[in-house]
C-alpha cells in the first residue's frame, strides 16, 4: 500500500548537489581552505602558541578581573584552571581550540547579527530563515562534517564551517528577538524625531537590543565549543582530537583530563562573555 | 494663521478601508461600522486649526481616538483620509524624507511614558533630535543643556534617566523636544502617568514656560480639570470625532450637547470662573463732584447700605457707608473725603472664584474688581458667588 511509487533518490539527489556545488564552487573553497587554514595555523601555533602561557594565564585572569566588576573569583579560576591544563601538557591543543572557537564564534556572528536584523525588519526574511534555522539547529552536527569535508577537506577549516552552522542560529534568534522587543514607546519617539532607518538601528534598536543580542553570542559561543569535539572526528586539532583519541585507545584518564580541559575552556569564556554582558548594561 | 490645521482627517483600522469611508461619509457611527465591516474607527472626520502660540487640548476619555489624532498630526499613524497642513503645508501625501524632514524641524514630540532612551545621558537624551539631524557634537550639547536647564535639570545631565522620578524624567522627555526649538509641541497625555502634585507642578511650569517660549502646543489629556487649566482652546473628541471645540468657559457654560454636558457637570466650576464671570455693575460716587448728602441720596435710591467712590478716571478710592454718610450730613460735612474707608478688598478679573470664595465671608461690603491699572470693573456681592455656583443661569460671561 505504502509501496506506491519506488524509493525516493534524495540521497542521491543530495550527493549529486554536493558534488555540484563543490565542482562548481571550487574555485570558492579553495582558497579559503588555503588562506583560512593557514591563517589558523598561523594563529595557533605562531601567535597564540608564540605567547609564553604564563603571560597568556595572566592576560586572560585580568580581562576576568576586571569584567567581572573587579571581583577575585573568576580571574583565580581562570590561573588554576590554565594552569592546570598546562600542567597536563595540553596547551598547544588548548591555544588550536582557542583558535576555532574565536573563529567559528566570530563568523557566527558576523553572519548572525545582520541576519537577524533582516528577519526583525522584514516578514519576508523572517518567515524565510525561521525554518532554515530550525533544521540548522535540529540536524544532527555530525551531519554538516560530511559536506564540510567535502568541500573543504580535513583540518580546522570544515571545523569551522561545522561550528558556523550549528552555531549561528542562536545570534540569529536573539538578535530578532532582541529588536523585536524594543519597547514600541521608544520607537515612536525616535520616528517623532525623524531617524532615519539606519539612525534608528543604531542609535536605538541595536544598543537597546545590546542584552539580547549578548546572551545570544554566549550561546554560539558555548554551541562553537561544543563542536569542537565533533569537528576532532574531521581532523580538527585541539582538546577535542585528544578525547577522539582517548576514545579510540579506551583510555579513560587521558579522556577525563582531556575532558576537564574543555569543562575548564567553557566555563571561562561563559562566564567572560556573560559578564561583560552585565558589565554593560 | 493657523500652524496646524486638520481637514476632514480619518483613520480608519483594519481592512477595506474604503468602504468604511464611504459609511462614514454617510454618518454611520462607530459602533455600526464594527459591526458591518469589522473595522475600528479610530479618527472620525476631525477638523480643526490650532493657530500659532495657542495651547489646543484635545481631551475625551480612552479609546475617543485622541492619542490617534494626535498620531496623525506627524503622521506616526497614516490618515486614511483627510489632510494635515503644518504650516499651511500639506504633510498626508510628503514621501518620507520629505516628511522627516518637518519631524525634526516643525514637530517636537512629548510622551505619556516619558519614552526616554534608557542608554543615553539626560544630556544624550535631550540632545537625540539634534544628532539626528546631524548637528555637531558641541552645538548640539549646548542646546541640550539649555534647554535642560530650562526645564530645570541643569545638574543631572550625566545621569542616565533610571536614576530621575517620573517628574524628573518627563521633564528631560520636555527638554529633548524642545531642544530642537520645533514650532509646535505634541504632547500626549504627557502628564499623566505622573502623580497629582508632580502633575500640577509640571502644569504650572509648562504655564510660566510657555509664557516665555509662545510655541504652538497640541496637548493630549484625559483630565478635564488639566484641559481646563491649561488649554487656551480645546477639543472634546467622543468615538473618533471631535464634539465640540471651544474656549474652557464655552465648553463649560455652553456645552453643545449632552455628552458634553455631562462630561463637564462635574468640575469644579470655582476653579474655572473667574472673578469678571460673577461680578456685576457697581453703584459709584464720584470723590470729586459728590458730597456725602449725594452718596446718601444714591445708597437710598438703590436700597444698598454702602457704595463705592472712584475718581474721575473710574480709579476705585474707596466707600462710603450710608450710617457716615448721615453722620456727616448731620455735621454738616461737605468733603467725602472725610468719611473714606478704604479697607476694601480688591481682587482682580482673573482672580479664580476659588480664591474669591474664601474672602467674601469675611467681608461686610462687596469685593471690588479691580483692574491691574487701578480702574474699577464691578463689584462682587454673595449672592453672585452661591449662584454661579450652582450654575442656575444666572451667569452671565460677557458681564
Amino acid at each position: 500500500m505504502l509501496d506506491f511509487i519506488d524509493q525516493i533518490p534524495l540521497s542521491e539527489w543530495t550527493e549529486t548537489a554536493t558534488d555540484w556545488i563543490q565542482d562548481t564552487f571550487a574555485f570558492l573553497f579553495e582558497p579559503i581552505k588555503d588562506h583560512l587554514g593557514n591563517f589558523m595555523d598561523f594563529v595557533s601555533s605562531d601567535v597564540l602558541a608564540g605567547i609564553p602561557p604564563i603571560i597568556f594565564i595572566l592576560i586572560v585572569a585580568v580581562i576576568a578581573f576586571f569584567v567581572s566588576g573587579k571581583k577575585l573569583g573568576l580571574a583565580v579560576f581562570s590561573i588554576v584552571g590554565l594552569w592546570f591544563v598546562y600542567n597536563q601538557g595540553l596547551w598547544d591543543a588548548l591555544m588550536s581550540t582557542v583558535t576555532l572557537v574565536i573563529l567559528a564564534s566570530l563568523l557566527s556572528v558576523i553572519v548572525g547579527v545582520p541576519v537577524g536584523i533582516l528577519m526583525a525588519k522584514s516578514k519576508i526574511a523572517n518567515t524565510i530563515f525561521t525554518p532554515i534555522l530550525d533544521f540548522m539547529q535540529t540536524m544532527p552536527a555530525f551531519v554538516y562534517l560530511i559536506p564540510a569535508v567535502a568541500f573543504f577537506g580535513i583540518g580546522m577549516v570544515p571545523g569551522v564551517f561545522a561550528s558556523l552552522i550549528f552555531a549561528t542560529p542562536p545570534t540569529v534568534r536573539f538578535t530578532n528577538l532582541g529588536i523585536r522587543q524594543v519597547s514600541k514607546d521608544l520607537i515612536e519617539a525616535s520616528d517623532a524625531f525623524g531617524t532615519t532607518g539606519s539612525q534608528k538601528l543604531f542609535k536605538v534598536e541595536l544598543p537597546m537590543a545590546k542584552g539580547t543580542i549578548m546572551a545570544g553570542i554566549n550561546q554560539t559561543v558555548m554551541l562553537a565549543l561544543s563542536m569542537v569535539v565533533i569537528a576532532s572526528m574531521i581532523g580538527a586539532p585541539g582538546l577535542g582530537s585528544q578525547v577522539l583519541s582517548s576514545l579510540q585507545r579506551a583510555s579513560v584518564g587521558t579522556g577525563f583530563v582531556a575532558g576537564i580541559g574543555i569543562v575548564i575552556l567553557a566555563i571561562i569564556i561563559d562566564r567572560i562573555t556573560q559578564n561583560m554582558n552585565k558589565g554593560k548594561e | 494663521m493657523a500652524v496646524v490645521e486638520a481637514k476632514n482627517l480619518s483613520k480608519i483600522f483594519g481592512k477595506n478601508i474604503g468602504q468604511s469611508i464611504k459609511m462614514l461619509d454617510q454618518g454611520m457611527s462607530k459602533e455600526e461600522i464594527l459591526k458591518k465591516t469589522g473595522n475600528t474607527v479610530g479618527v472620525n472626520r476631525a477638523s480643526f486649526s490650532v493657530e500659532e502660540g495657542e495651547i489646543f487640548v484635545i481631551m475625551g476619555l480612552s479609546g475617543s481616538g485622541k492619542s490617534t489624532l494626535v498620531r496623525l498630526i506627524n503622521r506616526l499613524i497614516e490618515p486614511s483620509e483627510g489632510s494635515i497642513l503644518i504650516d499651511g503645508k500639506e504633510l498626508a501625501t510628503l514621501d518620507k524624507k520629505a516628511l522627516r524632514q518637518v519631524r525634526r524641524e516643525k514637530l517636537g514630540m512629548v510622551f505619556q511614558q516619558f519614552a526616554l532612551f534608557p542608554h543615553r545621558t539626560i544630556l544624550q537624551n535631550a540632545a537625540f533630535g539634534l544628532e539626528v539631524q546631524g548637528v555637531d557634537k558641541s552645538e548640539r550639547d549646548k542646546k541640550a543643556e539649555e534647554s535642560l536647564k530650562l526645564v530645570g535639570l541643569g545638574d543631572y545631565m550625566h545621569q542616565k534617566p533610571g536614576q530621575l522620578s517620573g517628574g524628573m524624567q518627563q521633564r528631560v522627555g520636555l527638554a529633548r523636544a524642545l531642544a530642537n526649538d520645533p514650532k509646535v509641541l505634541l504632547m500626549d497625555e504627557a502628564f499623566s502617568a505622573l502623580d497629582p502634585l508632580i502633575r500640577k507642578e509640571m502644569q504650572d511650569e509648562l504655564i510660566d514656560l510657555q509664557s516665555s517660549m509662545k510655541k504652538t502646543i497640541i496637548f493630549i489629556t484625559h483630565d478635564l480639570d488639566e484641559a481646563l487649566r491649561l488649554g487656551d482652546r480645546i477639543a472634546l473628541m467622543k468615538d473618533g470625532a471631535i464634539v465640540q471645540i471651544g474656549t474652557p468657559e464655552e465648553i463649560l457654560m455652553n456645552p453643545a450637547n449632552d455628552y458634553v454636558e455631562k462630561f463637564v457637570e462635574d468640575v469644579d466650576r470655582s476653579k474655572i470662573l473667574t472673578a469678571s464671570h460673577i461680578m456685576k455693575r457697581p453703584e459709584t460716587i464720584n470723590i470729586a463732584k459728590h458730597g456725602p448728602r449725594a452718596a446718601l441720596e444714591r445708597m437710598r435710591r438703590e436700597g444698598i447700605s454702602s457704595i463705592l467712590v472712584v475718581d474721575e478716571n473710574r480709579r476705585l478710592q474707596g466707600y462710603v457707608t450710608a450710617d457716615d454718610a448721615s453722620e456727616a450730613r448731620k455735621k454738616e460735612i461737605t468733603d467725602i473725603k472725610e468719611i473714606l474707608q478704604t479697607d476694601i478688598l480688591r481682587v482682580t478679573p482673573d482672580t479664580p472664584m476659588q480664591d474669591i470664595f474664601s474672602m467674601i465671608y469675611d467681608t461686610p461690603v462687596p469685593i471690588a474688581v479691580v483692574e491691574d491699572n487701578g480702574r474699577l470693573n464691578g463689584i462682587i456681592v454673595r449672592g453672585a458667588v452661591l449662584a454661579a455656583l450652582a450654575n442656575d443661569g444666572e451667569v452671565n460671561l460677557n458681564a
